[in-house]
């Protein structure tokens, strides 16, 4: 008994890890119906940038998991304002495939900035410690992971559910061009979340990589994990991203557990399984066409 | 039409004259290419013609590689038969793979594909009895040809050649024929063909499988050239690489895609021997052309055409004005 409770709170961990990497893709995708495949890229420079934050000039994590966040928001900023806006005539597609392209260019850019080698973040001693229950060990991190994924899930919903901007946000999800109508710069509304997905994508950076490490071409290992989340829970739905990451979680902590072997499948089988009975995820909403 | 024959049939003589003039460096370099464009092909039928984007394609590069390089080292070098055996493990592959993915459409797809596609690399990679994770496999015995030992490059290329011209006719036959028309029907309007009575499911399914095995062709004669397979067969950066291929040459024509995997391959050639960020090149050179062609090589092609007959036409009024103004005075 003991054994699985220890397991879920790894799987809740684990599934709280996935939610701070996958809500700043599943927020961009459901406003600017852009599915940004450079999210891990971002994910990958908040990573590196709290690497370079806490060995080399602050040796403090706290500092680092504020500052690196916005660094990478400012990157997307730059990104929103010279590569996706000129582009909106375009079309959704060519903007994917952009990103896709930006993916490449972050790709070598990171590499000559900080090398090739597997790198990890030093953690502030409180939370490297293990703490003792259910008769088991547990690193500290793990529980903070938990905790800042409670919070930024409450966070999210807030601002979507009790705020205008939130409003804006989830009128512009279901009619962009009656919100537009009604005098709502939707193009500011993009720039902005863009810019959030950004910060949320550098979030999930520094809160992950602790545990995930930082390494060459960990952007597209964390992108499909992300992708796999998106499309379980459903495009465009924060609440979906937040269940869907609950359940990978869970099932490929058990899954790791108990046949070893085959976790990575059955984290595949899951989305299949999903994909076959609910083609829209588990509380996405109906499928758009690009 | 005749014209376009005369064209091809003086592509493949000047195809067949190459290892009588060029180096044995230029042979392999064109061998690469024209593998990379049966692999870029083959995507086509996905993204250019059925308007599905796949980024998940070298899942079936990999599986052909793989298993005519299983085949090749456990049992038989015999040439046809890898290739078969290639044939047949790719588009299993894609019958089970394309169950799940023609279901979805747009970034759905896009998603499902790439996921696959990780999936099989995951497998790949872990599993070393088989496949030898992540050294991949090497020393791959020369493929042969009936009792013709086709470790001579020449016949390679001629063997590469020839799968390369059979597979771009029969792309060609399919694309023109009214199978092809319903699939450049579903990527126009889905719904209408939908109305219309058409199967679609079905139809995007084939063309799956179709593209699947012939993608697993050209991993078949990759195995061949280079006589040594890797997990990066399989990689993401694999189909990124074969998407930008299909898309820079220009999706939905047949030529498109053998140029665009003619200039990715020519240009890394160049580059990488002055810079290592080859990465970073390929990308901005991508953002450029979705931005400013996203009709690709070939309609900057067409583009360049049609402004030389505009100016033709101009300079001919011109001329003919002149002339009348010259006869008025």
């Amino acid at each position: 008994m003991d054994i699985i409770a220890a397991q879920l709170v790894n799987g809740v961990s684990y599934g709280m890890l996935l939610f701070v990497i996958t809500c700043g893709l599943s927020l961009v995708f459901g406003i600017l119906g852009v599915l940004n495949l450079a999210h891990g890229s971002l994910y990958m420079i908040g990573a590196y940038v709290a690497y370079t934050l806490t060995t080399q000039r602050f040796e403090n994590f706290w500092l680092a998991l504020i500052i690196a966040p916005l660094i990478v928001a400012v990157l997307s900023l730059i990104i929103e304002l010279i590569l996706l806006r000129p582009t909106y005539h375009l079309g959704h597609l060519s903007q994917v495939l952009l990103t896709f392209g930006l993916a490449y260019v972050i790709h070598d850019v990171t590499s000559i900035i900080w090398g090739s080698d597997v790198l990890s973040i030093p953690l502030p001693p409180f939370l490297s410690e293990t703490l003792h229950f259910f008769h088991q060990e547990f690193p500290a991190y793990r529980l903070f992971v938990i905790v800042a994924g409670v919070v930024l899930a409450s966070c999210l919903w807030f601002v979507q559910e009790k705020t205008r901007w939130g409003a804006i946000i989830r009128a512009g999800l279901s009619d962009k061009e009656m919100i537009s109508a009604l005098g709502v710069n939707i193009k500011l509304v993009f720039t902005v979340v863009f810019l959030v997905g950004g910060y949320l994508a550098g979030l999930g950076g520094v809160i992950a990589s602790p545990i995930l490490g930082l390494y060459p071409s960990m952007e597209f290992q964390t992108l499909i994990l992300a992708l796999v989340v998106l499309v379980v829970g459903g495009l465009g739905s924060i609440a979906g991203t937040f269940v869907a990451s609950l359940v990978v979680g869970i099932v490929e902590t058990f899954g790791r557990f108990l046949v070893p072997e085959l976790s990575l499948f059955l984290v595949f089988a899951l989305m299949a399984v999903i994909l076959i009975s609910k083609p829209n995820g588990l509380l996405g909403k109906k499928v758009m066409k690009h | 039409m005749n014209k376009q024959l005369f064209m091809g049939v003086v592509a493949i003589i000047l195809l067949i004259a190459v290892p009588f003039f060029f180096s044995l460096f230029y042979l392999n370099l064109l061998a690469e290419i024209l593998i990379l464009a049966i692999f870029a092909l083959s995507l086509n039928v996905l993204v250019g013609y059925t308007g599905l984007v796949s980024l998940g394609h070298a899942a079936f590069f990999g599986i052909g590689a793989y298993a005519s390089a299983l085949l090749a080292k456990e049992w038989s070098p015999q040439f046809l038969l890898t290739l078969l055996a290639s044939i047949l493990a790719a588009a299993a592959a894609a019958a089970i793979i394309g169950l799940f993915c023609v279901k979805a459409n747009g970034f759905y797809f896009l998603m499902l594909t790439l996921a696959f596609s990780q999936m099989i690399y995951s497998f790949v990679h872990q599993s070393t009895t088989i496949t030898g994770g992540s050294n991949g496999l090497s020393g791959l015995p020369s493929p042969m040809l009936g009792p013709v030992d086709l470790s001579n490059p020449v016949f390679l290329y001629y063997s590469i050649l020839f799968m390369f011209v059979i597979v771009y006719i029969v792309l060609g036959l399919i694309v023109k024929s009214p199978f092809g028309h319903v699939l450049i029907g579903i990527r126009e309007n889905e719904m209408r063909m939908k109305a219309m009575g058409y199967n679609t499911a079905l139809y995007k399914y084939i063309a799956f499988m179709i593209a699947g095995a012939i993608g697993g062709i050209s991993g078949a004669l990759y195995s061949s050239l280079n006589g040594f397979v890797s997990p990066n067969d399989v990689y993401w950066t694999m189909s990124g690489s074969v998407l930008i291929m299909v898309l820079i040459g220009g999706a939905g024509t047949m030529i498109g895609p053998v140029l665009g995997a003619a200039f990715i391959v020519v240009l890394e050639t160049i580059v990488s021997s002055y810079t290592t960020v080859w990465t970073m090149i390929i990308g901005i050179i991508f953002i450029l052309f979705v931005v400013f062609m996203p009709q690709g090589l070939v309609g900057f092609a067409r583009m360049f055409q049609k402004l030389a007959i505009h100016r033709l036409l101009v300079s001919q009024k011109g001329a003919k004005s002149l002339v009348n103004n010259e006869a008025n005075q």
